[in-house]
């Protein structure tokens, strides 16, 4: 830093300063002139007419929305092959295998159906307790399961029932398509040729805490 | 039965409470009657009541206030810390610790393990009545 002789006042002039700071070799670098950033073409707006009218009251708008929600971080103790505890819902207890996380943050898992009825399913992580139990899943292809395979193709929005349609009841069963029904198995039968009698044994079982336990210093 | 576990220069004592919950000692010097110094190899040399020291069956041979050199040699030749973890008693907190430390998948197997245990013990009491 070049000295101040008063507040304000540099010690050493325009010139001195342009020398010191080396802006004349910069210029030669660039024939003769300070390097440019080409500006920006700003977008034009959009000609909107002017309304006809001003509306008497304000109206509200809704805040616009810039924030990006981003995919969870996976928790470092799960690992494609986890096997992890399910915490909540109708599952709850219930010891599934990992496969992998999903873009939109959710873990995709699957008990597998065969040995304990969890199907392929997406759980939130932190409804999950993760063990130290890891199994091979070297062999599941799980890549063609993403977000949109767990949306109902067409998710319609039912016409609220009369009367006497309610007691009709359903007329046609709902029943799962038949390609998911073959996707659980391809998955299941890779999956469990990996698994050890033992193992089959743990995840069929749930899990729960015993009158003595504490789960804050369980290790799992 | 006369007592045999005294409070004496060398005895190796268990700390009862707090963080070093569990850790072995060596009874360095007596300050009074409610107090003792206490030393181990690898801590620093500090005095404690004797209500948080639980003493064991071991000792070592020490002067009072020995150094950490002479404390580990004695500790050594006497393999009083290692003479405790074989004691059913060391033994005991082993296991407790080794059980703590049990995954899941473990518990789940040692469950079975004691599930087919009992079946053969109560078919077994079951063919002699």
């Amino acid at each position: 830093m070049v000295k101040e002789v008063v507040r304000g006042i540099s010690k050493q002039g325009r010139s001195k300063t342009y020398h010191r700071r080396g802006l004349w070799a910069i210029k030669k670098k660039n024939g003769g002139k300070f390097p440019q950033h080409e500006k920006k073409a700003k977008n034009e707006p959009a000609v909107q007419k002017p309304p006809k009218f001003y509306p008497a009251d304000d109206t509200p708008h809704p805040k616009t929305r810039r924030k990006v929600v981003a995919a969870a971080k996976l928790r470092a103790s799960i690992t494609p092959g986890t096997i992890l505890i399910i915490l909540a819902g109708r599952f709850k207890g219930k010891r599934v295998v990992f496969l992998r996380q999903l873009p939109s943050g959710l873990l995709l898992v699957t008990g597998p159906f065969a040995v304990n009825g969890v199907p392929l399913r997406r759980v939130n992580q932190a409804y999950v307790i993760a063990t130290s139990t890891k199994t091979d899943i070297s062999k599941v292809d799980a890549s063609k399961f993403d977000d949109a395979y767990f949306v109902p193709a067409e998710k319609k929005r039912q016409k609220k029932k009369g009367e006497e349609e309610f007691f009709e009841g359903d007329k046609e069963k709902k029943s799962l398509p038949s390609e998911y029904i073959e996707n659980q198995k391809t998955v299941d039968s890779a999956l469990t040729a990996g698994l050890s009698e033992d193992l089959k044994g743990y995840l069929s079982t749930r899990f729960s805490l015993k009158s003595n336990d504490r789960p804050h210093l369980l290790k799992f | 039965m006369p007592f045999t576990r005294f409070v004496e220069i060398g005895r190796v004592a268990m700390v009862n409470y707090g963080p070093e919950h569990g850790k072995l000692v060596v009874i360095s010097d007596v300050v009074d009657q409610n107090r003792a110094v206490i030393d181990r190899p690898d801590e620093i040399r500090r005095v404690v009541p004797f209500k948080r020291l639980i003493l064991t069956d071991f000792k070592c041979e020490l002067t009072r206030l020995a150094k950490k050199k002479e404390l580990s040699a004695a500790l050594e030749e006497s393999g009083a810390f290692e003479k405790f973890a074989k004691s059913a008693w060391g033994q005991k907190i082993a296991k407790r610790k080794a059980k703590a430390n049990l995954s899941d998948f473990e518990r789940y197997q040692a469950m079975k393990k004691k599930q087919a245990r009992s079946k053969e013990i109560s078919k077994a009491v079951e063919s002699m009545s």
